[in-house]
């Protein structure tokens, strides 16, 4: 007797969705497709067990003889679990502190990779002026592609715009990129 | 279980236990929890030692846990690869906990809670002891996992806004490699009826070409994203450069090399042969090029040190993916030379944006004037990095060209090429970095200030001028450290360099390892 088809089919769905949930940007789809995702691979290891039987190690009481399942599998998927279930935990925090950072939970671009992608876009000269002006004015920088972020992640070390408060009138805490 | 190989557990063991005591403590008595964080480390660091020496001169070491023999038990092995990067890893742990607490004392900064970073930063590396001593795939990712979840703690530690967006890429990668490693598990599972490497290695020889491959290529490509192998290491630069430099250094250092270290256990104990040798050849010559492309772009040192630090993985793959014991040899080399260097010039980018209020080359200048010895202790790992003789990496190196050279052909001529290209932008992109922050003017504003953003902060009265300069000497005594450490390799080079050798010539005869598990040879 081979691994179930169901448990098959059921593994590959839950993968596939879990997939399509991946490619969202928003953090709580990801914290779904995670889950999805892992339980599709969970299925999979318990595939990887063989066909079911009895339970393990007990020895079956009356009844037809049954061969006993692996129980290799089902400690593995449980160790899984327990990770996956932490993991999951971790990112819904992050999900909600970036929430109550920036009033949304959706993943950003990488400041210096669009600075990159800028400089690649002009002229020798023009990236010249473009850093002298940057180094001048932080909020050159990062601050055409949201014009209306309040995202201190894009801002050198010096560049606190405004009053340096956030939104909900706390002192901003969070403009610096290394912590130091 | 006998005495001697009763040490095999102990790098997994003391930092979780100190871990656990440090969170008994609680918030207070900070300098009792840092005597138990040296302690512990420094005790990992003479077991692995110890470990190195047993395993150099019996053979692997390998301890059934709870007596049950493999492979029904959990079984951890330490050979002579294994523990010699046990070893170099626990002494870089050690100096980064100690620039750690130079930081802690000059910071006090509430963006990095500090009862939060050592205990994490201990199971941290209790993870990577366990995935280094793992001796069956799923015990392997469990040290995998326990390290990965220490390090999402650690990478968003304070959640400020930076943190948050580059610590999800992070997250969410990291998530993704450890479900194709599951997914390799799972299949390898199904294939061959067991997790246990040693089994593993003769009962991937019997299955058919196809199905091996399958799972070949899902554990490669779980371990490629960890290790930041080119077409996976698109994370690598946007999230380490904005978590604390401790935090980075160590990541930088040893998380990539953790990844190195599955692709060589898998190469060599679990898949031997050259099925897929030109794959990882054409991967390692892309990761070289392309992460030293991306590093002459960049104008912060922390970025730049990221990228090339993918490209510096693509000589380990190169040298794995040759598959002899020159190959071989000059990759373990390379790897314990690059976890030292790679850290050290994290560390000294964290003491010159102390000195010199950025880490952007646009705002650094005249420091070779104002802070020579920062100078020093940068040039130093930097030019050994570009692999100026005879500091480590040219030795690296050099072993790498010549077995590239010795094993010939085309697509590996291109890569000895390839390599040496790499070599000289390397050294190109770190003689910017020294030209523009050490020998340039000083920038017509000097950031003499780096705290300028602080002045928030209530409980900080002293003039600000007066902290710019100061460097706390824990910070410079663990990047000093790590410095010497880095000269004692070529220093101790052909020691070394033999000890690499009998690791690779251990590596290519997985009969040792499979005996070591398996010492009544009754393996079915």
């Amino acid at each position: 007797m081979g691994p179930s088809l169901v448990l098959a089919a059921t593994g590959g769905t839950l993968v596939a969705a879990g997939v399509v949930l991946l490619l969202e940007r928003s953090l709580s789809r990801l914290v779904v497709g995670v889950l999805v995702l892992s339980n599709g691979v969970n299925l999979l290891i318990l595939t990887a067990g063989g066909p079911a039987g009895t339970a393990p190690i007990l020895p079956s009481r009356g009844g037809p003889h049954r061969a006993l399942s692996d129980p290799l599998p089902q400690a593995m998927i449980l160790t899984a679990i327990v990770i996956s279930l932490a993991s999951a935990a971790f990112v819904l925090a992050i999900a909600y502190r970036g929430g109550r950072l920036s009033g949304d939970d959706d993943v950003r671009d990488d400041i210096e990779d669009l600075r990159v992608r800028r400089e690649s876009e002009d002229d020798v000269g023009l990236r010249a002026e473009r850093e002298r002006r940057a180094v001048a004015d932080p909020s050159e920088l990062g601050a055409r592609e949201e014009p209306d972020s309040d995202f201190p992640g894009g801002v050198p070390r010096d560049g606190r715009r405004g009053n340096g408060r956030r939104r909900d009138g706390r002192p901003r805490g969070g403009g610096r990129r290394d912590g130091q | 279980m006998n005495a001697e190989n009763a040490l095999v557990p102990l790098p997994v063991l003391l930092p979780v236990l100190a871990a656990g005591v440090k969170i008994l403590i609680g918030p207070r008595r900070p300098l009792l929890k840092r005597a138990i964080s040296v302690v512990a480390l420094a005790a990992v660091l003479a077991v692995a030692v110890a470990l190195l020496v047993r395993a150099d001169r019996f053979g692997p070491q390998a301890v059934r846990l709870g007596g049950w023999p493999a492979p029904v038990g959990i079984t951890l092995v330490a050979d002579r690869l294994s523990a010699v990067m046990l070893a170099v890893s626990s002494a870089v742990t050690l100096c980064v906990l100690v620039y750690a607490f130079g930081q802690d004392v000059a910071e006090r900064d509430r963006d990095t809670p500090l009862s939060v970073f050592h205990p994490s930063y201990l199971l941290l590396t209790a993870g990577v002891c366990d995935a280094f001593l793992a001796g069956d795939l799923f015990n392997m990712f469990v040290g995998f996992e326990m390290m990965l979840m220490a390090s999402y703690v650690l990478v968003t530690l304070g959640g400020t806004m930076a943190r948050v967006r580059a610590g999800t890429t992070y997250i969410i990668v990291a998530l993704l490699s450890s479900m194709l490693f599951l997914v390799a598990i799972a299949v390898l599972y199904a294939a061959a009826g067991t997790v246990n490497m040693a089994q593993l290695s003769w009962r991937i020889a019997e299955l058919p070409g196809p199905v091996a491959r399958i799972a070949e290529v899902a554990l490669l490509a779980a371990f490629a994203v960890k290790a930041a192998v080119f077409p996976l290491s698109m994370w690598l630069p946007d999230s380490y450069p904005s978590a604390p430099t401790p935090v980075t250094a160590v990541f930088a250092g040893l998380l990539t090399k953790i990844g190195v270290y599955g692709v060589i256990r898998a190469e060599t104990l679990l898949f031997p042969g050259d099925h897929l040798r030109r794959l990882l050849l054409v991967a390692a010559l892309l990761s070289m090029l392309a992460g030293v492309l991306g590093a002459m772009v960049q104008i912060d040192v922390r970025r730049l040190l990221s990228f090339t630090l993918v490209s510096h993985i693509g000589y380990m793959i190169f040298g794995v993916a040759l598959g002899s014991a020159a190959g071989l040899a000059a990759t373990v080399f390379y790897v314990l030379h690059h976890i030292t260097i790679q850290t050290t010039l994290f560390l000294v980018a964290g003491l010159i944006d102390r000195r010199g209020g950025a880490t952007s080359l646009a705002r650094l200048g005249g420091l070779a004037r104002t802070a020579p010895l920062v100078g020093a202790l940068f040039f130093v790992p930097a030019m050994n990095l570009g692999g100026i003789p005879p500091l480590s990496g040219f030795l690296g190196k050099l072993g790498l060209l010549r077995a590239g050279i010795a094993q010939g052909g085309a697509l590996v001529d291109v890569l000895v090429a390839g390599a040496v290209l790499t070599s000289l932008l390397t050294l190109y992109s770190l003689v910017k970095v020294w030209n523009q922050a050490f020998w340039s003017a000083p920038p017509d504003d000097p950031p003499n200030d780096p705290r300028a953003g602080r002045r928030d902060d209530p409980r900080d009265d002293r003039p600000q001028g007066a902290r710019a300069v100061r460097l706390p000497a824990a910070m410079v005594a663990g990047s000093t450290a790590l410095v010497v450490l880095s000269l004692a390799y070529t220093a101790a080079g052909g020691p070394l360099y033999a000890l690499c050798e009998r690791a690779a010539a251990e590596l290519l005869t997985p009969q040792t390892y499979v005996r070591a598990v398996f010492p009544s040879g009754g393996a079915t």
